[in-house]
């Protein structure tokens, strides 16, 4: 199996912190699936996140064990290559933008400037993802003029254009209204058909159960269930771990309950449609 | 306690800068009532309850809180009456441990101390949020933050309270949290407000819903007249939720919007196909 990054046994303690944020972590990422990370606030989620990109530990220190690869290479060995294999959009969209440039069509090329493309390809690449992102409209705008949801658009759009080969995404949808939130799942999803490798911190339970392919499940620092999103999405008793599900599976749970014969649980909105119909039908003509 | 409906008339707002942020709101919330304002990002909602809570006085029309005309009074004093908890928390948190965050606007009130006290304990104790009272809210996630707030907006004991986007970045806990709160809040009397995008949660904790679009309301009814209605759904860029989508794809009437009324429906047709 291709694995793009595989962490062994990793504990990790930010600076001066009782208990480690991560506890015995291991996990491997298979290049070019879409990941979603689930689970409480506070679980290790973010931790988890900055762990795989590096931040963790040549930007916040403290105590890490075990072995982060990354292409089978150890992450300390990286330097600043990372930055062009690993692309990283923060939790909150203030965090991303740089505060140097402004407008927002040169906060999105400043990485391309820095990685020293041609003026003329920035410019084309600038464009193009802007249209993606649907932020034409902003484009002379000051970046830190923006609504919260705006500049969670630029933020992913910032990264994006750099096309790294995994993408590594923190709540990108969390002040965006449902359409705006489809949108950038939609991106996402774009973004796995050019093979990128994608890790997507979401609470957004019914749109993960659409578009991932895997799901790991966080619980106080540790890592609690990894796989298909079907078996993992579909399992009441995470429920009282504190795992959403979605709410189609939710139905199909309960259904089943009241005594619906589903021969399975449904994660998504058209394999519910289909279960139901098929036992409404069956029992109708028999 | 004295009963304050909150009534805009024919309201608009341009900003200094001559955006125009919402034009001709109507609208007439009363006491006691649970109102969501649902609707895309720019559609007027923020700048919509800022209107009721004083921070925004309207270009034109008025805004009524009780007997209350916004225009003739301060914010200060609008806000004694309407509480609000802002979308990003920390436009509003300037203490350095979450107790004396929740304390500074009932001290300001210059009430006694003893009932400072007191509205700070139940404030803590609604919320959850009595486990971090001498922690710096800067030093909790963003999730928590939020709570922090709400704290602080329901130590000031208002009859209205708005909260803008409180489900933003929730998990399970955060929203069964919140729940409590609703259900404190309502049997207390209060109105409150909510702005949101988690259609669920607001079909869940809400008998009323406004509907905005394009810098206006668009519809204003219960979550089952929303929500069946097409052609408000389309204008403002909302979705059905999931249970009303697999009910009208099953062919199921009866404008299903709840886990409920969704198995109910179902197993009654499951049931009557029995032979």
């Amino acid at each position: 199996m291709d694995f793009v990054m595989e962490c062994k046994n990793v504990t990790y303690s930010y600076p001066l912190a009782e208990t480690p944020a991560l506890k015995g972590i291991s996990v491997q990422i298979e290049k070019g699936k879409f990941y979603g990370v689930i689970g409480e606030n506070g679980s290790g989620k973010t931790s988890f996140c900055a762990l795989l990109r590096g931040f963790i530990p040549s930007f916040y220190k403290g105590n890490l064990e075990g072995e982060v690869l990354i292409e089978g290479k150890d992450l300390v060995e990286y330097k600043e290559v990372l930055a062009k294999k690993i692309g990283y959009v923060f939790q909150n969209p203030f965090t991303q933008i740089s505060g140097v440039k402004d407008t927002v069509f040169e906060e999105i090329a400043y990485g391309l400037e820095n990685f020293g493309v041609l003026e003329s390809e920035i410019e084309k690449r600038v464009i193009e993802v802007m249209a993606l992102t649907d932020i034409q409209d902003l484009a002379e705008k000051n970046p830190f003029d923006l609504s919260g949801g705006q500049m969670q658009r630029v933020a992913l759009a910032s990264v994006i254009i750099l096309e790294p080969d995994i993408l590594i995404i923190d709540e990108p949808t969390s002040q965006l209204d449902p359409e705006g939130t489809e949108s950038v799942f939609k991106i996402i999803k774009a973004l796995k058909e050019k093979q990128k490798t994608i890790i997507l911190v979401e609470h957004k339970i019914d749109l993960i159960a659409e578009y991932a392919d895997k799901v790991i499940v966080f619980q106080d620092g540790k890592i609690i269930a990894n796989g298909d999103k079907q078996e993992i999405l579909s399992d009441i008793s995470f429920m009282n771990q504190g795992v959403a599900l979605p709410q189609v599976a939710v139905l199909g749970n309960a259904l089943k309950s009241a005594g619906l014969p589903l021969k399975q649980i449904p994660v998504t909105e058209k394999q519910a449609i289909s279960l139901i119909s098929d036992i409404l039908k069956e029992r109708g003509s028999s | 306690m004295s009963r304050n409906d909150l009534i805009l008339k024919d309201v608009s707002f341009t900003y200094p800068n001559g955006y125009v942020a919402v034009e001709h709101i109507n609208m007439h919330i009363r006491a006691g009532e649970n109102v969501a304002i649902i609707g895309q990002n720019g559609a007027g909602k923020t700048t919509t309850v800022k209107l009721m809570n004083g921070l925004f006085k309207p270009t034109e029309g008025n805004v009524l809180v009780g007997e209350k005309n916004t225009k003739e009074f301060t914010t200060a004093q609008i806000s004694r009456i309407v509480g609000y908890v802002f979308q990003n928390p920390d436009d509003q948190i300037f203490h350095s441990t979450v107790e004396s965050e929740v304390a500074y606007g009932p001290k300001a009130l210059k009430i006694p101390e003893s009932e400072v006290k007191e509205r700070v304990e139940q404030a803590l104790k609604i919320t959850g949020m009595d486990a971090f009272r001498k922690e710096n809210p800067f030093n909790l996630p963003l999730s928590t933050r939020k709570f922090v707030t709400i704290a602080a907006v329901i130590a000031m004991n208002t009859d209205i309270l708005i909260f803008d986007e409180p489900t933003a970045g929730q998990d399970v806990e955060g929203n069964k949290r919140l729940s409590n709160i609703l259900q404190v809040l309502h049997e207390q009397g209060k109105t409150v407000i909510i702005i949101s995008h988690d259609m669920e949660f607001v079909i869940d904790h809400f008998e009323h819903l406004i509907v905005m679009a394009k810098k206006q309301v668009q519809k204003i009814g219960s979550p089952q007249e929303i929500f069946w209605d097409y052609k408000t759904l389309d204008q403002a860029m909302l979705k059905q939720p999931y249970v009303s989508r697999v009910c009208k794809a099953l062919g199921i009437e009866g404008n299903v919007v709840t886990m409920d009324q969704a198995v109910e429906k179902i197993m009654g047709r499951y049931r009557n196909a029995e032979k």
